[in-house]
């Protein structure tokens, strides 16, 4: 907890969309506003959000797949504002990601052996059977596994390969991207807990993006509440849980359903009461209008 | 509406739905066994289980939808209606709507992409609103209007502006809610949700919901709601069937199931899903292992080869124990007697 892994400064990210009408253009997207924060190596880091609030963005600009507009974004005491593809490249060998979708991001045509080692292509084969089999055992799978294919897994497996492979390299920063949400709740506790297991295994720095406040606060201690692309709430994840400040983080927490609430009574009707009076902001539902402007 | 009054309300109470040993099979895999259901008028219930459970397939049995190659059997019927399994797909025009309604779980490809959503909740009443009356200016008229009461009742803003949108220009809560307005127009007996709020903002989640409960009291129907998700189940539902196989494996009172659970599959449900139990960094219990592929299922009980308590007695099908209201199969259940407080799964 002394360098930071990760820093930005008073990033700000807008994209331009295509024009519908001949006499306005299309008002631009801002998906950040001005976004300043600093994350700790070897924390682990949750960004929470509902649709369009900037999480994906924020994402992918530490992982340099995308440039600010403005502000800089640092990691790992290097800037990433204006590099070549390849200096990236060479950036990205010590930050690895997961993605949400199982399914979309592995190669349907290639052997689980060759998409696990292919980050470490370059490393002498002898060493890539070694980290192989090393890997596989580190996430619950059967060296057997690494002659199949994608398709022969579950969601749940396929999401322990996907972690693999970005173990692969030795990464310093994991950045993860709703890595459960795709998943069945009994293989949603299993993929959390291999995470948790994997963090801490190898020290790594964990940067976790997810609409959902309860699995940020099992796998992280801090979080970052983003709301139109504004950062509205940074803290200790138990405290932003059990007392938030922004109305907006209140929302956020009283619109979760939980099985003791319900079991206690709460209804469908208080539910959506209690979300609706938590964070009292008549003006706007922009979740709800956001392709939705004329 | 006048659609739901062609079925003669039986004099005695009877259950809105009423499924018994409804079973669905693909050549020789057998993908749902013996699920049997009463569903009172009003009632909500829940089916809960992992993907691969049948749940989705058991709500399309009960509509119709099967796909090729795929059969059901058993007896399904609507307020001691005809049995629906053995009906024409010419009868069955008459049933989807007013009888039997479905909000499915991926709205984007529910609706029509080429038709604004104003037709679609349109289309859906002139449909079932042909038979009394005839379909001219006045009928379409009429239906028009509907359309934005029903729109206005599903608390979309400007019911006229979202009429005239295609699905692509709404967001994901808002196609939802559309989906819901059809699925309401023609005040079904009996609701089917299958994971309506999958993948939607929690904020949207809990108006749906909310939307779901209310609309189905509105109309008197009942409500069969799918889900893998406890928190919500608990929310919305009054009593609750746990799928495991293609099988009811457990059933009862929401409350009772999900403080006392019997079956170990849905204690382990229970103890993965609920994040916050463990309050300090302890790993969170998991169900080893995962779904069997369909057809690959063991024999006797379904669960034993994922089942920390299986032994040679679950080789063979654990009989039911309970009534039909509120019960288990499984030969090592927890707390058999039902004397154990919440919350206490080993």
């Amino acid at each position: 907890m002394t360098a930071a892994a990760v820093e930005l400064v008073d990033v700000t990210r807008i994209y331009h969309r295509p024009r519908t009408s001949v006499r306005t253009a299309a008002a631009p997207v801002v998906a950040l506003d001005r976004v300043s924060l600093t994350i700790a190596a070897g924390s682990r880091f949750g960004i929470v959000g509902e649709s369009g609030s900037g999480k994906t963005t924020l994402l992918r600009l530490l992982a340099g797949l995308d440039q600010p507009t403005s502000g800089n974004v640092r990691v790992a005491g290097h800037d990433l504002a204006g590099r070549s593809a390849r200096r990236l490249r060479e950036l990205r060998q010590d930050l690895q990601m997961v993605f949400q979708d199982p399914y979309g991001s592995l190669d349907p045509r290639m052997r689980v052996r060759n998409l696990i080692t292919e980050p470490i292509w370059d490393a002498p084969s002898t060493e890539r059977a070694a980290r192989l089999r090393e890997l596989l055992d580190a996430v619950g799978l059967g060296p057997e596994s690494g002659d199949r294919y994608p398709h022969q897994f579950s969601g749940g497996q396929r999401q322990r390969i996907c972690i693999a492979r970005a173990l692969a390299p030795r990464p310093k920063l994991l950045l993860a991207d709703e890595p459960v949400s795709a998943l069945d709740v009994s293989v949603r506790a299993q993929v959390l807990n291999l995470l948790a297991d994997v963090v801490q295994a190898n020290g790594l720095t964990l940067v976790l993006v997810s609409h959902d406040l309860s699995v940020v606060r099992r796998v992280c201690d801090t979080v970052a509440v983003l709301h139109h692309g504004e950062l509205v709430e940074l803290g200790p994840v138990e405290q932003i849980y059990d007392a938030p400040q922004h109305p907006y983080t209140r929302r956020l927490v009283a619109a979760v359903p939980t099985l003791a609430g319900a079991l206690a009574g709460i209804d469908a009707q208080q539910l959506a009461a209690t979300a609706a009076s938590a964070g009292a902001d008549p003006t706007d539902d922009p979740a709800e209008r956001r392709d939705w402007e004329g | 509406m006048t659609a739901a009054a062609s079925t003669p309300a039986a004099p005695v109470v009877s259950a809105a739905l009423r499924i018994r040993g409804l079973r669905v099979t693909a050549g020789p895999l057998e993908l749902i066994s013996g699920v049997d259901l009463d569903l009172a008028p009003g009632e909500r219930v829940g089916l809960i289980g992992e993907s691969g459970s049948g749940k989705t397939l058991t709500a399309l049995a009960l509509l119709g939808l099967l796909p090729e190659g795929v059969h059901s059997q058993g007896e399904v019927r609507l307020h001691g209606g005809a049995n629906l399994i053995d009906l024409p797909e010419r009868a069955w025009a008459q049933v989807r709507g007013p009888g039997l309604a479905m909000v499915f779980q991926e709205p984007m490809s529910a609706l029509n992409p080429t038709m604004r959503v104003g037709r679609q909740v349109e289309e859906a009443l002139l449909l079932h609103d042909s038979g009394t009356r005839r379909v001219g200016d006045g009928g379409r008229a009429a239906a028009q209007s509907r359309t934005l009461e029903l729109l206005s009742d599903v608390r979309l803003p400007d019911p006229a502006e979202i009429a005239r949108a295609y699905p692509h220009q709404l967001s994901g809560g808002q196609r939802q809610r559309v989906m819901l307005a059809i699925a309401l127009a023609n005040d079904p007996q009996v609701l089917l949700c299958d994971e309506p709020t999958t993948g939607l903002d929690v904020t949207v989640q809990a108006q749906l919901l909310d939307l779901i409960v209310s609309g189905a009291a509105q109309r008197g129907s009942s409500l069969l709601f799918i889900t893998h998700d406890l928190a919500v189940l608990a929310t919305v539902c009054s009593r609750v069937l746990v799928m495991y196989g293609g099988r009811v494996v457990e059933t009862g009172p929401v409350s009772a199931v999900l403080r006392t659970p019997h079956h170990r599959y849905t204690a382990g449900l229970l103890d993965s899903s609920d994040l916050d139990r463990f309050r300090d960094r302890a790993r969170l219990p998991t169900i080893p292992g995962s779904v069997p592929a369909a057809g690959e299922f063991p024999d006797g009980c379904v669960f034993r080869t994922r089942c920390a308590a299986a032994t040679e007695a679950c080789h063979t099908e654990p009989p039911w124990t309970g009534t039909q209201q509120h019960g288990y199969a499984c030969w090592h259940p927890l707390d058999p007697a039902g004397s154990g407080d919440e919350g206490s799964t080993p």
